[in-house]
C-alpha cells in the first residue's frame, strides 16, 4: 500500500471507534468500550508507522503526497477537495499524536473506570483524536478549517464533561468562545489567501505565494496576523490563553491529551505548516515570536503562585508553548517540533501523574493541602519527578536538548534575537523552580491525611467529594470520582501508560543531539527549505555552550526551589508578605480574566442589554407590532361583511347584481 | 301574444322570489323562493327562445331544471339534517360562520 492509503487509514480508525463506541454504548460492555477506543488509536499509530516506512523509501525531496477521496466542491474557479497533504511534518504529527495518544487512552482506561460516562468519555477522545489527526493531515486550508472547528468542539465537550458541575460547563464554554475568535481569524486568513492566490490547496498556495507577494507586503501581513490569532487561540498564548487554565476542570486524562500533548501544538502546527508565508512576511513573524516570549514569561510567573495543582502545570503547558512558538516564528522549524514531541511526552507524563494524586485526594487540586505522596505512591511519584526533570530540563533528559536547540538557534541568528536567548534561559530557570516547586511540595514533607492513609492502609476510603471552587456537592452520577473510588495508581494500564512516557520524557531527547545525532531535524529539514533562514545554523560547539549554559540554570532553578521549599518552608511565606502586591498580582494571572472582563465581556454585556431594552422593544417590537396591528385593523373593516347572516349575503349578491346590470344598461345606452 | 307579457311575468316572479329569500327566514321557504327565481328565468328562457324561433333557448331552460333538481337535493338534505340534529329551522340563529 502506498503511504497516503496508510494515512487514511489513520483518520478513519478513530473515527470508526467514536462511531462505534457512540452509537453501541448500551450494548458494549463498559471495558469492551475502553478496549475498542484504546485499539483504535493504537491501530491509526501503527497506520502512522507503516506510512513512516513507505515515504523511508522514498527520496527525502519527494517525501511528500496529495491525496483526494472525492471533490467537496467544484464550481466557478473554486476548487475543494476532500484531500490530504503528507509530507514529513504532518506525518511527524500524526505520529505524535497518535503515539501519546495511545497511552493516554490506556492510561483513561484505568483512570475513568469508576465513571459512569465511560462510553461517553471515549467516544469523544476518538473523536478528538480523529479531529486533530484531520485538522493535521488536511490537504487544504477548508478541511484545516474543519478539522480545526472539530478540536474546538471536541475540547468544548471533554472539559463540560461532568456537565453537572456548574465550573465545568463554564470552562467548557469559555474554551469554546475563545476558540472560536480563533476560528474567525483562520477562516478570514484563508478568504484572503484564496482572494489572493485563487486557490485552497497546500501546493499552489505555497508554490505561488512567493511569486505573488513582496517580502512584507500588507496582504500577506495581514494573512498571517489573522492565522496567528487562530493559533494563538488554539495554543493558548497572549491574550486568548485564559480558556487552558480554565480547561483543567475536566479530567485529568483530558488536560493530559488536549491541553498538554495535542491539541495545544495545533497552533505550533499551523505556523510551521505556513512557513512558506511567515518567511514572506517576516513582520508577523516577529511579532509572533515576541508574543510567544512574553506567554512562556507570562505564564512562568503565574506557574510560580498558582496553588492549584493542576492549573500550575497548565500555565506550564503554555509557558512551554510559548517556547515552540518563539522556535517556529524565528525559523527554527526543526527545533520548535522537536520540542513539541519532547513537551507531548512530559507534560501528558506529569499531567498524569498530577491525576493519580488528584484521585488519591478526591478531586482536591490545592497544593497546600497536599504533602509526603513521596512515601504514599512511589510509582507516581518517580514518575513524576522523570517528567519533572525533564521539563525542568535536567541535563540530559529529552526537554534540555530540545528547549536549548530553540534558544541556540536564536542566538545564531544573532542582533533582535539575543533578547530571546537571555529571556528564554531567564524563563528556563523559572520552570526549573515552578516545576521542582510542585515536586517538592506535592511528594517531600510530612504525609498529609490521605496520603498517611494510603501508607497505612493501602486504600481510602472518601465520602462524597466537593467542588473546591464552589463547595457544592458533586454529582457522582456523571463524574468521577463515585462513591466506589480506588487509587488510581493501582491500575496496570496507567502504570504502563507512565512508564513508556516517562521513558520518552527521560530519553526522547537523545535521538537530537548536537554533533552526535540529528534524527527529528534530518527528517523536517526537506520540508523548511524556504530559502530566507536555510543558512542560518548554530555550530555544534555554540550549540554545546548553550547546553551547558541551559544545564546549569536548570540545576541552579532545582537548587532554588530545593532552598525554597525543602530547606527553609518559611521562607516563600516570607516572601509572599514582603512581596504582597507582587504575589497578588501573580496570583491573580496578571489580571488577565478581570481585563478581558473590561475590556470585552462588560462593553459585549452593555451593547446586549442596550439592544434588548431599546433597539428590541422599541424598533425590532414597534415593527413587529405596528404591522399586526395594521393587519388586524385592515380585517376587522372586511370581517364585518362576514356577519353570518345568509340573508345578508342574499342581498350583497342581489344589489351586486343590481348594481352590474345597472351599469352595463346605462353603458349600452 | 307578444313577448312583453312573458318578460314582465317572468321579472315578477323573479322579483317576488328575491324578495321572499331576503325576508324570510324559514330555510324552506328560501328554497321554494330560490325555485321561484329559477323558474323565472325559465320562462323568459322559453318566452325569448319562441320570439327568436329556434329550440336553444328550452335546451337551456331544461339545463336549468335538471341543476335545480340537483340543488333541490342539497337544500333539503341540508335543511333534514338541520331538523335532525334538533337546530333551530330559522336562517337567521344559523350563523356560526361569523368571521
Amino acid at each position: 500500500m502506498s503511504a497516503t492509503a496508510w494515512a487514511w487509514l489513520v483518520l478513519l480508525f478513530p473515527l470508526l471507534g467514536s462511531i462505534t463506541i457512540a452509537l453501541g454504548f448500551r450494548a458494549l460492555p463498559q471495558k469492551l468500550a475502553g478496549v475498542i477506543g484504546t485499539v483504535s488509536i493504537g491501530l491509526a499509530f501503527a497506520c502512522g508507522v507503516a506510512a513512516l516506512i513507505g515515504l523511508l523509501g522514498e527520496d527525502p525531496e519527494a517525501r511528500h503526497h496529495a491525496s483526494s477521496l472525492w471533490d467537496y466542491a467544484s464550481v466557478a474557479g473554486l476548487d475543494i477537495k476532500l484531500g490530504i497533504y503528507l509530507d514529513q511534518l504532518s506525518l511527524f504529527m500524526v505520529l505524535v499524536v497518535t503515539g501519546v495518544s495511545t497511552l493516554i487512552h490506556l492510561y483513561s482506561y484505568g483512570y475513568m473506570q469508576s465513571d459512569q460516562g465511560y462510553h461517553r468519555f471515549f467516544s469523544y477522545l476518538n473523536f478528538f483524536v480523529f479531529s486533530m489527526l484531520l485538522l493535521v493531515l488536511a490537504g487544504n486550508f477548508v478541511l484545516l478549517i474543519v478539522g480545526w472547528a472539530f478540536v474546538g468542539f471536541a475540547s468544548y465537550a471533554l472539559i463540560s464533561f461532568w456537565y453537572r458541575r456548574e465550573t465545568a460547563t463554564r470552562a467548557g464554554m469559555k474554551a469554546f468562545v475563545i476558540n472560536v475568535v480563533g476560528d474567525i481569524g483562520l477562516v478570514l486568513a484563508a478568504f484572503l489567501i484564496f482572494r489572493e492566490l485563487g486557490s485552497f490547496d497546500y501546493g499552489t498556495v505555497f508554490e505561488k505565494a512567493p511569486a505573488v507577494f513582496s517580502t512584507n507586503e500588507w496582504t500577506v501581513t495581514a494573512i498571517c496576523l489573522l492565522l496567528l490569532v487562530g493559533a494563538f487561540a488554539k495554543s493558548a498564548q497572549l491574550p486568548l490563553h485564559t480558556w487552558l487554565p480554565d480547561a483543567m476542570e475536566g479530567p485529568t486524562p483530558v488536560s493530559s491529551l488536549i491541553h498538554a500533548a495535542t491539541m495545544v501544538t495545533a497552533g505550533v502546527y499551523l505556523i510551521a505548516r505556513t512557513h512558506v508565508l511567515f518567511a514572506l512576511a517576516p513582520t508577523a513573524a516577529d511579532i509572533s515570536a515576541f508574543i510567544g516570549l512574553a506567554t512562556l514569561l507570562v505564564a512562568a510567573t503565574i506557574a510560580l503562585v498558582m496553588t492549584d495543582l493542576k492549573r500550575a502545570i497548565a500555565y506550564s503547558t503554555m509557558s512551554q508553548i510559548g517556547y515552540m512558538v518563539v522556535g517556529v516564528s524565528i525559523g527554527a522549524y526543526s527545533a520548535g517540533m522537536f520540542h513539541l514531541m519532547t513537551h507531548a511526552f512530559f507534560k501528558a507524563l506529569l499531567f498524569m501523574a498530577a491525576g493519580s494524586i488528584i484521585a488519591a485526594m478526591a478531586n482536591e487540586q490545592n497544593i497546600d493541602r497536599m504533602s509526603g505522596f513521596g512515601k504514599a505512591m512511589r510509582f507516581t511519584s518517580v514518575t513524576m519527578l522523570c517528567g519533572g526533570l525533564a521539563l525542568a530540563a535536567f541535563p540530559l533528559t529529552s526537554g534540555f536538548f530540545s528547549k536549548d536547540e530553540i534558544l541556540a538557534y536564536a542566538g545564531a541568528r544573532g542582533g533582535m534575537y539575543l533578547i530571546f536567548v537571555v529571556l528564554g534561559y531567564f524563563g528556563a530557570f523559572l520552570t526549573a523552580i515552578y516545576t521542582f516547586r510542585l515536586i517538592f511540595r506535592v511528594l517531600q514533607g510530612e504525609p498529609c491525611a490521605e496520603a498517611r492513609e494510603l501508607i497505612e492502609t493501602g486504600h481510602i476510603h472518601h465520602a462524597h467529594p466537593f467542588n473546591p471552587a464552589t463547595g457544592e456537592q458533586e454529582d457522582t452520577d456523571v463524574g468521577f470520582p463515585g462513591p466506589e473510588h480506588h487509587i488510581a495508581e493501582s491500575s496496570a494500564p496507567m502504570r504502563v501508560a507512565m512508564a513508556v512516557l516517562a521513558f520518552g520524557a527521560l530519553f526522547g531527547g537523545l535521538i537530537q543531539v548536537p554533533g552526535i545525532d540529528n534524527v527529528v531535524a534530518d527528517w523536517l529539514d526537506p520540508v523548511f527549505t524556504g530559502p530566507v533562514l536555510a543558512h542560518v545554523h548554530p555550530s555544534i560547539a555554540w550549540d554545546w555552550i548553550g547546553l551547558a549554559i541551559g544545564g546549569a540554570i536548570s540545576l541552579l532553578g532545582i537548587w532554588a526551589a530545593h532552598w525554597l521549599y525543602v530547606a527553609n518552608p518559611d521562607a516563600p511565606r516570607r516572601l509572599e508578605a514582603r512581596f504582597r502586591g507582587l504575589h497578588a498580582f501573580l496570583f491573580r494571572k496578571w489580571y488577565f480574566d478581570e481585563a478581558i472582563d473590561v475590556l470585552v465581556v462588560r462593553p459585549a454585556l452593555a451593547v446586549g442589554r442596550f439592544s434588548n431594552r431599546v433597539f428590541e422593544r422599541f424598533v425590532v417590537d414597534g415593527l413587529v407590532s405596528g404591522t399586526e396591528g395594521g393587519v388586524r385593523g385592515a380585517s376587522g373593516v372586511v370581517r364585518a361583511v362576514q356577519n353570518g347572516f345568509v340573508r345578508s349575503y342574499a342581498l350583497l349578491l342581489i344589489a351586486g347584481f343590481a348594481g352590474l346590470a345597472l351599469y352595463f344598461l346605462l353603458s349600452s345606452s | 301574444m307578444n313577448t312583453d307579457w312573458f318578460v314582465v311575468l317572468s321579472a315578477l316572479l323573479f322579483s317576488t322570489g328575491a324578495f321572499g329569500i331576503l325576508l324570510r327566514r324559514s330555510p324552506m321557504v328560501i328554497l321554494l323562493c330560490l325555485e321561484l327565481m329559477l323558474n323565472a328565468g325559465n320562462l323568459a328562457l322559453v318566452a325569448f327562445s319562441r320570439m327568436v324561433g329556434n329550440g336553444q333557448g328550452q335546451v337551456f331552460a331544461v339545463i336549468v331544471m335538471v341543476v335545480a333538481a340537483c340543488e333541490v337535493v342539497v337544500g333539503l338534505g341540508l335543511i333534514v339534517a338541520i331538523f335532525r340534529r334538533r337546530l333551530p329551522l330559522n336562517v337567521d340563529d344559523l350563523r356560526e360562520l361569523r368571521g
